[in-house]
């Protein structure tokens, strides 16, 4: 187990390489640099600008510096819009705001969603598996960005009960809206993996052994079925991630949260490339490192899996 | 070639005829999507939007990019949904035709759905038959790379490709195929990967068939139905994923639009009274996600081989 998990965790490191290599690549090939603007500045103003950035240096220096001052300092520069912030700021101040309700819609939606799949399997054919598979299915079409227009339409011009936006240091009635929209289409997935997942266990023979020796059922769902149930939904943490992740984006510029979505969103189409970066790469690196938490909870979770 | 003379061709067409009609594999799976209602019910529906979105135009009394200037000053009186104004669907926040904007948008969405899986299609498949097919320290390499790539959120990637390289169709698609295709490879590699160490390819190589030749002649076509069902379930992702886009504002820009775009605008004014802006896109939205979901999990019955 050991050896399995350090060597998942020095194949994360080339990938994480490759993703910082990459965005900075590409934002350095982008047409037009931070400071072009409609009236161009004097040459000289803009080689002292450049200067004071880095930006005249040759690309490998400003990669290395850039690398190096990320790995050791956990520093991403300076915005290239914003004179007195720096990304390292701007990552401050919006991302604990999405982590937070991010986090909240993670929980929600797994615990939903396995409990309404678990019940749907255990009473298989009944309105509450119809529910569930209904649910399933419209989860798939009805992805955060439909569902933040509805709950707004619904719960703040209709019946006025919740606030359409904003965060006020996340007081609940701010956090239900982004958590319901976030979580529903991932919900309905998870709900739909459980389901077809211990349909398929208990119908398996050692579930039927165990029932043929007289277990009582709910000690066959809790401690024979579950585990293995469990299984694939394990293993689909890591895209459920992402999705937070992504949505979280949509979220933060629909119900202005002031979360991290709305700077990622605002310096793409500004072109504070050193904003964007640096979230590109905060993000990616998440994401390499939930993918890299969920292979091992999976190879702690499933005993067949030879590290 | 030896005799081509009347008696022969006749005779050659009678035994022909005599053969017996097999059952293809693809005869089978024909016959067991089109038993399934509701996929049949999605088939229908799904040809009725396209149908929609090729004859609408002809029915249209304003285009997409005109400004009805009346309408425009009281979009909540005059601008609501009516025949006799020739907005079928109303107008939008500007002035301009919604009957005319959501099949340009319609159309705009289906587009980016199917070339988003048909680059996903050539692309993965070849990339994963080569891998699978070759193997060793190639296949490695390949593999490597397409899990890196996978590792990276594909919505952060096609906004990245959007904001660096600008704007516009072209760029789109291009930056949804660079995502999409990279699970394809993965599947098409593990099938090949199966299929490759069969009898019958063996008996290919035996028989001096060249390994180009085995590929595209013998892999491919037993791939092809994992392909396909895999892409059909790729379409609504695409659709998904360029909606998202454009409602954030990153995707396609004026005088294009697209269904996100088209929602996005709608749930900006739905708090001045302006409802149908937002569900006309959205019923054509939900309409078409839902139906190529169900046509996928048909196609997914009916050719996949471990359900049988």
């Amino acid at each position: 187990m050991l050896g399995y998990s350090i060597r998942r965790l020095l194949a994360a490191i080339p990938t994480l390489l490759l993703l910082i290599a990459a965005s900075f690549v590409l934002i350095q090939v982008a047409p037009g640099g931070p400071f072009t603007s409609e009236r161009p500045l004097p040459p000289q103003v803009l080689a002292n600008i450049e200067a004071r950035y880095g930006l005249d240096q040759p690309m490998w220096k400003q990669f290395w510096d850039y690398l190096y001052n990320i790995v050791f300092h956990f520093d991403f520069g300076p915005s290239f819009k914003f004179k007195d912030r720096d990304v390292n700021d701007i990552i401050a101040q919006g991302f604990p705001i999405s982590l937070t309700y991010g986090f909240l819609s993670f929980l929600a939606a797994t615990s939903v969603g396995v409990t309404l799949g678990v019940a749907a399997a255990i009473r298989h054919n009944t309105w509450i598996d119809y529910f569930a598979v209904s649910l399933g299915i419209a989860a798939q079409a009805l992805p955060n960005f439909i569902m933040g227009p509805i709950l707004i339409l619904v719960f703040t011009l209709y019946l006025g009960w919740l606030p359409g936006g904003g965060w006020n240091g996340g007081a609940w009635p701010y956090l239900i809206m982004p958590v319901i929209a976030l979580s529903t289409s991932y919900m309905g997935s998870i709900a739909r993996i459980t389901r077809s997942s211990m349909l398929e266990v208990l119908n398996s023979n050692y579930i039927r052994t165990a029932r043929a020796k007289g277990i009582p059922e709910r000690q066959i769902i809790w401690k024979h079925a579950m585990k293995p149930t469990l299984l694939p939904v394990v293993s689909y943490l890591g895209p459920v991630f992402v999705y937070v992740l992504t949505g979280s984006v949509f979220v933060d510029i629909y119900f202005s949260t002031g979360g991290l979505g709305q700077a990622y969103v605002g310096s793409a189409l500004s072109r504070d490339y050193s904003v964007l970066l640096g979230v590109t790469i905060l993000y990616g690196g998440l994401t390499v490192l939930v993918n890299l938490i969920t292979d091992l909870a999976y190879a702690w979770f499933d005993p067949k899996i030879r590290y | 070639m030896f005799g081509s003379s009347k008696k022969t061709i006749e005779l050659a067409e009678a035994v022909n005829e005599q053969a017996v009609v097999g059952r293809s594999l693809w005869r089978d799976a024909y016959d067991r999507f089109t038993s399934n209602k509701a996929a049949m019910v999605c088939v229908a529906t799904l040809g009725c939007i396209v149908l929609f979105t090729l004859a609408g135009p002809f029915f249209a009394v304003w285009d997409n990019e005109t400004i009805d200037w009346t309408a425009m000053g009281d979009v909540r009186g005059l601008g609501a949904p009516s025949v006799e104004s020739g907005h079928f669907f109303g107008v939008d926040d500007l002035g301009r035709d919604l009957y005319s904007r959501v099949i340009q948008a319609t159309t705009t969405s289906l587009l980016v759905g199917l070339i988003g899986a048909a680059m996903a299609l050539i692309v993965g498949t070849l990339y994963g038959i080569v891998a699978g097919y070759l193997g060793g320290r190639i296949d490695g390499l390949m593999m490597r790379f397409v899990d890196i790539l996978l590792a990276i959120p594909s919505t952060l990637v096609i906004i990245l490709l959007l904001v660096v390289a600008g704007r516009s169709f072209i760029m789109l698609f291009v930056a949804l195929g660079a995502v999409s295709w990279l699970s394809m490879a993965r599947i098409v590699r593990g099938q090949t990967l199966t299929l490759k160490n069969r009898d019958f390819i063996e008996a290919a190589r035996a028989a001096g068939v060249g390994e180009f030749t085995i590929m595209i002649r013998h892999i491919l076509p037993n791939l092809l139905g994992v392909v396909i069902v895999y892409a059909s379930l790729l379409v609504p992702e695409m659709i998904l994923a360029e909606s998202f886009i454009s409602f954030l504002g990153l995707g396609i820009s004026e005088p294009y639009t697209s269904l996100g775009a088209l929602i996005a605008e709608g749930a900006g004014t739905m708090a001045y009274g302006t409802l149908w802006q937002l569900l006309f896109p959205l019923f054509f939205y939900v309409t078409i996600i839902i139906t190529m979901f169900f046509i996928g999990d048909g196609l997914r019955d009916a050719l996949d081989p471990k359900d049988r």
